[in-house]
């Protein structure tokens, strides 16, 4: 697949061998800690140190290219979308004014203003390496079980680990679909107009959702005919019990949640100031 | 008399959705250790019976049901669709999508899962129901790693974990090559022989459902009942071939030799029939000649010269393939799933370009034309016509690749017309494709693909999953496009599809092309068929059971007799019109 979205990359490193749950648990510590603080030391701690267990997963940037750049260009949006809407807010929340570039209205640029959206991208940066490593490190049938350890219904743990799980056959469809349509002479390749190729990627995408709606139908029998859903509680095959590396994994989030509040209420503000 | 275990009583369902019932008053009863087939045409009902069994009829699929039908004493309709998945464990037809789990051993958990079983206790289960069906060394792998055979081994694993009674097959043998299906009946064979289950499988393929031995056929026509007897007796009468299901390929050779077909000749298995008396007969008609129809002898049509070719560096799919086409010939390209039959249809059609080698159409280099310019030459029809059609209303399907070239609409409307009408479509062309059959829709993407008049037409398993109504109709509409010219590739599993409608077998085995000859030449070759899991059809064995010393003369003469009363009955339909 020249394309690769979001899916397990087996890999034998400390980092897939922790469980799936140890992994989402400190996931979800590390995101509390980000949307939490706006201490530029914690978060450029949690940026390095995510950085660090990336390349212990012995994951490539160019496997997680395609998401990682959907992610930066929301990320853009969302600093200008900032800008324009509250471009005096790091002023307001340091006490300060220094202003680098005089710009009409309110729009003059200050270093305040740079400072807090600095820690805004931060936030995001501190948290993706975490997220990213969650969904490719851990087995899609591990997935499930550590959503629904962590008290996530199973149904809905299945729904998204299935769904997860089928974005690849999905992808193979696709492909095969296109080529398909290419053989018949639709060529949707750069070399086509713009507004013809939109025309005729319908005929991708109309054959797409049928055969999708097709392998629903019976995957949803075949699960229905082993009882999927017939109790309260299920247990998995590919669950594992926690290991040394988990609770110390776990632990160590758990310190940094502390120290991070600990700051916090220290300082009074959620807001580390260099400027004063 | 055994004990009873499933008992329709004047059973009928209808489908929410649709006017007319799909089962009409149904009266079968099976009893507990019978062997089952349920056979008959598309659309007969035999699907919407199984669903009855499997208790999909009500709980999934919603409809009006009256009669009665008993499965194990209790009334199903009281069942919940567990109790009756702890009853009766399906295999469903399409072995990939009914893939739950990511590895083997998660898939054949998952019933347990659900029950919530205690994970130790889930192993050992998970344990031996693998090694019951030859699958316990393959318990961490991923079910894409894993050959079409064998995912059917993991599936039947997976309903095996619970003591089920009753074993119900979906049309097993669909998505398999032939000799992986042979292996898959002989799994179903050997498991009923040592737990004494119910089997019941509803298959078109009697032939190969056969060999098994079986205890009774069921027969479904337009959602009745039309036979329900032993395999001897319900051979014997011909209701099978009266309803458009293939009966064994050696009892129609042995009734086109002139041999009547009785109970007490055992036609149900060819290691049972009586030859003593029929021996004679059957040596007397292989020996009649017929002169075989001139070979068309044309200009290459394509032609590829040392292709090279790797999805992964390293990993080559295609190595040094060389051949040659010329224009009008039949080709077969077989061989087992994964050899690279598919790799090398994207080459030919341009999807894919090769690493190293040439490839020419019609003389001229692929490679200097663009997508459009290809697809003028050669056609490529893929196996699911679900993948190519996309629009609402089947005119426009078959025109949508003559709008996108900018031909006035005028233009359009004669060629795909004219179009239509070849591929006995032009009645329909109003109508929405979603309502057509599966064997319309097929021929709606043949359409679709010769309106724009190539030469070089690829198809993919053109009859895949078609009853054999439906596939004589295709090949011998293949056929007279052949008569009018057009070059054919197919892409099949079926030998007696590839003996009985090319002129010349392609086989690849591991990117590689390791033969290239004619079709019954091909299947002697003990070496060859095994390297490319081919199978040998039944008039070998029965060529051999009559102790012919060159078997391919039997499968050779009814070849060219079957060809020839195809040739005939198409000169009466001439002389109708």
């Amino acid at each position: 697949m020249k394309m690769q979205m979001l899916s397990y990359i087996e890999r034998a490193t400390p980092i897939h061998r922790m469980t799936g749950a140890a992994k989402l648990v400190c996931f979800i510590i590390w995101s509390v800690i980000a949307m939490t603080t706006f201490d530029t030391r914690i978060l450029v701690f949690m940026l390095i140190a995510g950085i660090v267990i990336f390349r212990m997963a012995n994951v490539h940037l160019r496997e997680i290219a395609f998401v990682l750049g959907f992610i930066l260009i929301f990320l853009l949006l969302n600093n200008l979308g900032i800008y324009i809407f509250a471009p005096q807010q790091g002023s307001s929340i340091y006490g300060t004014v220094h202003i680098l570039l005089h710009l009409p209205g309110s729009y003059s640029l200050t270093l305040e203003q740079l400072f807090y959206q600095l820690n805004v991208t931060l936030k995001y940066f501190a948290v993706i390496p975490f997220a990213l490593l969650f969904i490719v490190t851990t087995h899609p049938s591990e997935f499930a079980a550590s959503l629904n350890r962590i008290g996530v219904s199973y149904r809905i743990a299945y729904a998204v680990s299935i769904t997860l799980r089928y974005i690849p056959d999905v992808q193979r469809s696709y492909h095969e679909i296109t080529q398909a349509q290419q053989a018949r002479g639709i060529d949707l390749s750069k070399k086509e107009k713009l507004w013809r190729r939109m025309r005729q990627a319908a005929a991708i995408i109309i054959p797409l959702v049928f055969s999708t709606l097709d392998r629903i139908e019976v995957i949803s029998n075949a699960m229905e005919l082993r009882r999927f859903g017939m109790k309260k509680k299920r247990t998995w095959y590919d669950e594992r019990p926690f290991a040394c590396i988990d609770y110390l994994a776990v632990a160590f989030s758990m310190l940094l949640l502390i120290l991070s509040l600990w700051l916090s209420f220290h300082r009074g503000s959620r807001y580390y100031n260099p400027f004063n | 008399m055994k004990k009873k275990i499933i008992a329709f009583k004047a059973f009928s369902f209808k489908y929410r959705s649709q006017e007319s019932p799909s089962l009409h008053a149904i009266n079968l009863t099976i009893h507990q250790g019978e062997r089952v087939l349920i056979t008959g045409p598309s659309g007969s009902g035999k699907s919407t019976l199984g669903r009855c069994l499997n208790g999909l009829i009500s709980n999934a699929y919603k409809g009006e049901i009256r009669g009665t039908l008993e499965i194990m004493g209790a009334r199903s309709d009281d069942q919940t669709l567990s109790a009756l998945s702890r009853k009766v464990g399906t295999v469903l037809q399409d072995t990939d999508a009914q893939f739950i789990g990511l590895t083997v051993g998660e898939d054949i958990a998952f019933a347990l899962e659900n029950d919530a079983i205690p994970q130790a206790r889930m192993k050992r289960a998970v344990q031996q129901a693998a090694e019951r069906v030859g699958m316990e060394r393959f318990l961490k792998q991923s079910p894409h790693e894993l050959s079409g055979g064998q995912k059917q081994s993991v599936a039947m694993a997976g309903v095996m974990v619970d003591p089920v009674n009753i074993l119900l097959f979906d049309e097993p043998l669909a998505n398999l090559d032939p000799l992986s299906g042979r292996s898959a009946m002989h799994l179903i064979d050997r498991i009923q022989k040592e737990t004494g289950v119910t089997v019941i499988i509803i298959e078109h393929r009697v032939e190969e459902v056969l060999e098994i031995g079986i205890d009774r056929i069921v027969l479904v026509a337009d959602g009745r009942i039309a036979a329900d007897a032993p395999p001897d007796q319900l051979l014997s009468s011909g209701i099978l071939g009266a309803h458009g299901v293939r009966e064994p390929l050696y009892l129609t050779a042995l009734k086109r030799a002139g041999i009547p077909i009785t109970p007490e000749l055992h036609p149900e298995s060819l290691d049972r029939i009586k030859m003593g008396s029929i021996v004679k007969s059957l040596r007397d008609w292989a020996e009649v000649t017929i002169p075989e129809r001139a070979q068309t002898s044309g200009q290459p049509i394509l032609e590829l010269s040392h292709v090279c070719f790797g999805y992964e560096p390293n990993r080559p799919a295609l190595e040094h393939v060389s051949f040659s086409v010329q224009a009008g010939e039949r080709i077969a390209l077989v061989g087992k799933n994964g050899a690279g039959k598919s790799t090398l249809t994207k080459l030919i059609c341009g999807l894919e370009q090769p690493d190293s080698g040439a490839i020419y159409v019609g003389g001229v280099d692929i490679r200097t034309q663009t997508i459009r310019e290809r697809s003028a030459k050669t056609g490529l029809v893929m196996q699911n016509p679900n993948q190519m059609l996309s629009q609402n209303i089947v005119f426009d399907e078959v025109a949508f690749g003559l709008r996108i070239r900018g031909i006035d609409e005028e233009k359009i409307g004669s060629r795909v017309c004219e179009t239509m009408k070849v591929c006995g479509l032009y009645p329909y062309r109003n109508w929405p494709v979603s309502a057509l059959s599966f064997g319309q829709k097929k021929r709606v993407t043949i359409a679709s693909v010769l309106v724009l008049e190539p030469s070089l037409l690829i198809l993919d398993e053109p009859t895949a999953g078609q009853d054999y109504q439906h596939y004589t109709e295709i090949m011998r509409f293949l056929e007279s496009l052949n008569d009018k010219g057009v070059t054919l590739i197919m892409i099949t599993h079926d030998m007696h599809l590839m003996l009985e409608y090319t002129d010349r077998a392609l086989v690849m085995a591991d990117g590689q092309l390791i033969a290239d000859r004619h079709p019954a030449d091909l299947l002697s070759d003990s070496e060859i068929a095994a390297r490319a899991n081919l199978k040998t059809t039944s008039l070998y064995h029965l060529a051999e059971r009559a102790g012919f010393s060159n078997p391919s003369a039997l499968v050779y003469r009814f070849i060219q007799g079957e060809k020839r009363r195809r040739s005939r009955s198409e000169d009466a339909d001439a002389q109708l019109h």
